[in-house]
């Protein structure tokens, strides 16, 4: 793909508006449509653009396997870990509503964080699928 | 009236496609239709006031599994062999089949029928007391992230877990050839311990 310059120039152009479409996705799902899973997979598909166009070396010195391997379990454990918080709290697991001493506050950093965990769980286990399958000889 | 006229289109164009993803032997076309026939469905959960549905099969369906899907081919093969048996019986049990699940909708109650079970039991609460309870003004986030947390918990748990198995089926070390392959092994170097790890 290397000397596909039109590719490789509206691609440049158009993956940093990928990315905050998938933060806009990811932050205004309280509002409109939207939340972790589909942000995760955005967010994702702005890097698996950058392999295509770019190739799998130089999107794995963007995102470092190591480091996505390691977002796949984040995002879950930030996700489980609010509900434990929730448990501390002194509610039931997930309950978010003890987070804060208002409980519709509660319920909103709950649900963002929880939200947050998503997309990230979601977005590294896209780029992981598609870098092992894509970095596979035929 | 131009609700039922769009419905109406997009069934057709699904159908079509769908006998398309039939008839066709190019797998690469068959992943290009498929991610179409995605798109359209996203369509439908549009006119059905869906978005959110429609955002994620939009999203998953039409655009992640098709470029997916693009690269399991690159790694196994563009045509599809020419199946040697006629398709008689699964003919029979799809036709069967598909007879049934019609059928069953007859039972069904109308599409948004605000008596319907499914509108009586925990709708009205969601509807009536989620903004109060949770404050959000859409009630699909409030369900999924904060009635329904446990569901949502359990489907990132399926990402993850489907993230690991692709992991350890795919993730071997550099230039190891273990994995799914069907030649046979040369003895001797294989210390079974291959399959851990990301390279």
């Amino acid at each position: 793909m290397r000397h596909h310059r039109v590719l490789r120039i509206i691609s440049k152009l158009l993956i940093p508006f990928i990315m905050l479409f998938a933060l806009y996705v990811q932050f205004h799902g309280d509002f409109g449509p939207g939340g972790g899973f589909q942000a995760g997979v955005i967010f994702a598909s702005a890097f698996i653009l950058y392999a295509l166009i770019f190739g799998l070396e130089n999107a794995n010195k963007v995102a470092p396997p190591a480091v996505v391997t390691r977002l796949v379990a984040a995002g879950l454990l930030i996700y489980a870990g609010t509900g434990y918080a929730g448990l501390l709290g002194g509610g039931n697991f997930l309950d978010y509503g003890v987070l804060r001493s208002d409980p519709v506050a509660g319920q909103h950093l709950g649900i963002m964080v929880i939200e947050f965990g998503v997309g990230t769980t979601v977005a590294a286990t896209m780029i992981t699928i598609f870098f092992l399958f894509a970095g596979r000889d035929r | 009236m131009i609700i039922t006229l769009i419905n109406i289109a997009l069934l057709t164009f699904m159908g079509a496609t769908a006998i398309a993803i039939l008839r066709l032997r190019s797998l690469l076309a068959v992943v290009m239709l498929s991610g179409i026939y995605s798109l359209l469905a996203a369509s439908i959960f549009v006119a059905l006031d869906a978005v959110d549905v429609a955002f994620t099969e939009a999203a998953v369906g039409a655009g992640i599994s098709t470029v997916l899907m693009i690269a399991v081919l690159a790694l196994t093969g563009e045509r599809e062999r020419t199946p040697s048996r006629t398709p008689l019986l699964p003919l029979v049990v799809v036709t069967l089949t598909g007879a049934a699940l019609i059928y069953a909708t007859f039972d069904m109650p109308a599409f948004g029928d605000a008596n319907a079970p499914a509108n009586l039991h925990v709708a009205p609460r969601y509807l009536n007391d989620s903004f109060a309870e949770v404050g959000l003004p859409n009630v699909v986030t409030s369900v999924l992230a904060s009635y329904r947390g446990y569901d949502t918990l359990g489907e990132v748990t399926v990402i993850f877990t489907a993230g690991v198995a692709v992991m350890l089926l795919l993730g071997g070390r550099k230039g190891d050839d273990a994995g799914i392959k069907n030649e046979p092994r040369e003895d001797g170097d294989d210390d079974g311990g291959d399959n851990g790890g990301v390279a």
